[in-house]
């Protein structure tokens, strides 16, 4: 993981910053969330995945305020979306998907401008806003500092809607596909950007993506959303675990190569060391990728096996996590 | 430094860069000449015809009227304008999304189309005074015209906001502009309102634009000139009146229109109006 972070660094279990029971949306006659439950907390990173019209966006956007939602309770930091104050929106980092807005500004007239506004919301723990200069630094846009926003390239303008999310050191970010139009070095950074807010800040942080890599890098723990439904919940490796119970185990001995499929692989790795010895070489274990899990998850829905996806709920965090009760009724 | 300070602040701050980026910007630089020019050279092919029987040059008694249809048009339609594209742009998402930052937003506004109309004017009032012999700003003249300008600001503005709240395609633009053309027409701008038809000058004087042409004919036009307007007067008290009730009107309004349409803005709006926009352009 990236540099100067504390790897000890766990999650606290405290109240959640997001606690969804239930929600429920209705556009018209058309349903587009049919009562989903989570929980996100300070310092976790939390991947919403899920296939396009699965809701995802609707989901975001009504635990940012900016959607009144049909039904259901939902709170974050403690504050029901619906009815938070500016007070509230001054703890909340939201990384918009910029096109053309603030063209003619520069990059840090820009950032320096919005940054004053959460100046009065400073508390003794979190210092508001973020110092401009460092923040510019921190996502890489220094010798852009003093370009306008109309001529910087997709990647560099994610960046600055980054930048603009986090400047007012939000005890909540929400990203929707935030590395849209980023190189690999760029993505890089970014994800070291993201885990440094959650680990060093305690930031809890809430994204979208359809990368479903940098979902297995970033995240703790893994939401897929289909057809309106939190099919699965839990870590990467948790998924994966229950998506196949059957690891590939590969192996070479006397220059031939051997592949096996296992419910347990590590009975099998020791059978096979107990066997054959000194002989095996190049092993591998292998379970599913994240992108195989997911693809398993959402075929399963689509198809209708529901009887598979609706016993699985992994989430690893003991204790802290009311929806993983709620969302196997 | 508390909210409010810290909130005014940050639009006037706001209001400010937007000047500065909109005179930095040869194409913007060009939209406030390019009219004023025009207007000019208008009042001065107009200068051999005279105002009836005054023997006033009719270029020099158009000059303020076209002054006063300039503040009319910065409020109403470069306010109605702005909110428009920047809602599609996601300007004003973006602004939702800070603390106070819709606030911090009008703020902004206000300064900038303050500033636009300062600029606009004179840019028209400075040749012109040059140019046209009959022209006189005294003391008193300059009050009026101060107090014109800033009543006029507060009637247009509001509304201006009123109407960019209501449509959300930029291309719509075009039906708000066509009713302000012949508005225009029957506010005495280049023709004088009282040789209209009365029901025609009935409906002139409803709204804020030939009242902002009347005050400012009142402050820079010799006495003799008021013969040609309706009552034989500079009507400055029905003037006051006028523009202050669409003052009222307005503010009364536009934080209602304004909030709930700040309340739609999420980022899949922003996201289907791009979409849109892509379309449009092909």
């Amino acid at each position: 993981m990236a540099i100067g972070i504390d790897e000890t660094a766990e999650p606290h279990v405290t109240d959640p910053v997001i606690d969804v029971v239930d929600l429920r949306m209705r556009y018209g006659d058309k349903d587009v969330l049919l009562g989903e439950s989570f929980t996100v907390q300070s310092g976790e990173v939390v991947a919403l995945l899920g296939p396009n019209g699965a809701g995802k966006t609707t989901t975001i956007e009504v635990l940012e305020g900016f959607r009144m939602r049909s039904s259901g309770h939902v709170s974050v930091l403690g504050v029901d979306p619906g009815r938070g104050d500016e007070a509230w929106r001054a703890r909340l980092g939201v990384v918009l998907q910029s096109w053309r807005d603030h063209s003619k500004w520069q990059v840090k007239e820009l950032l320096s401008h919005i940054a004053a506004y959460y100046a009065p919301y400073a508390t003794a723990d979190r210092p508001r806003p973020r110092d401009v200069d460092e923040l510019i630094t921190t996502v890489g846009l220094t010798e852009h500092a003093t370009k306008k926003v109309k001529e910087l390239s997709g990647g560099q303008r994610r960046r600055l809607d980054v930048a603009i999310g986090i400047v007012g050191s939000p005890e909540m970010l929400f990203l929707d596909e935030p590395t849209a139009g980023f190189d690999p070095e760029a993505r890089q950074e970014f994800h070291e950007v993201v885990r440094k807010l959650a680990a060093n800040e305690d930031t809890g942080i809430l994204l979208t993506t359809h990368d479903l890599s940098e979902a297995e890098k970033l995240a703790d723990r893994i939401l897929i959303l289909a057809g309106g439904r939190i099919v699965a919940n839990g870590t990467p490796a948790a998924l994966s675990r229950q998506v196949s119970v059957d690891a590939q185990v590969t192996w070479s001995r006397g220059g031939q190569l051997f592949t096996a499929s296992t419910p347990q692989a590590s009975r099998f790795v020791q059978q096979l060391f107990e066997q054959y010895g000194d002989d095996v070489d190049d092993l591998e274990v292998r379970r599913a990728s994240l992108e195989e899990t997911y693809m398993a998850f959402v075929h399963a829905f689509e198809t209708g096996s529901d009887a598979d996806t609706n016993a699985l709920d992994l989430s690893s965090r003991e204790g802290a996590d009311r929806s993983s009760a709620e969302s196997k009724r | 430094m508390s909210i409010p300070t810290t909130v005014f602040r940050a639009g006037m701050v706001r209001g400010r860069s937007e000047l500065r980026h909109t005179f930095t910007n040869f194409q913007d630089l060009w939209g406030y000449i390019f009219p004023a020019g025009v207007l000019l050279v208008v009042m001065l092919l107009q200068s051999s015809a005279t105002v009836g029987a005054t023997g006033f040059s009719l270029g020099a008694s158009t000059l303020p009227g076209a002054i006063g249809m300039g503040i009319a048009f910065a409020g109403l339609m470069s306010v109605a304008g702005q909110l428009i594209t920047e809602r599609e742009d996601g300007t004003l998402l973006r602004n939702k999304a800070i603390p106070h930052g819709m606030t911090g937003y009008m703020i902004g506004k206000i300064v900038l189309t303050i500033g636009m109309s300062v600029v606009s004017l004179l840019l028209l009032l400075v040749p012109g005074l040059f140019i046209f012999d009959g022209i006189q700003l005294d003391a008193g003249g300059v009050l009026v015209l101060v107090v014109v300008f800033v009543l006029g600001m507060a009637a247009t503005m509001p509304i201006g906001a009123v109407i960019g709240s209501l449509f959300s395609n930029p291309t719509s633009m075009g039906f708000v502009m066509l009713p302000m053309m012949g508005l225009i027409g029957i506010s005495g701008i280049f023709y004088p309102l009282a040789k209209y038809p009365e029901w025609l000058q009935w409906i002139g004087q409803v709204f804020p634009i030939y009242w902002l042409g009347l005050g400012m004919r009142s402050s820079m036009l010799p006495d003799s000139l008021v013969t040609v307007e309706i009552g034989d007067s500079w009507r400055h008290w029905e003037t006051f009146g006028v523009l202050g009730a669409w003052a009222v009107l307005g503010l009364v309004l536009a934080p209602i229109v304004l909030r709930r349409m700040a309340r739609r803005e999420s980022g899949s709006a922003v996201a289907s109006r791009r979409e849109r926009a892509m379309a449009r352009m092909g």
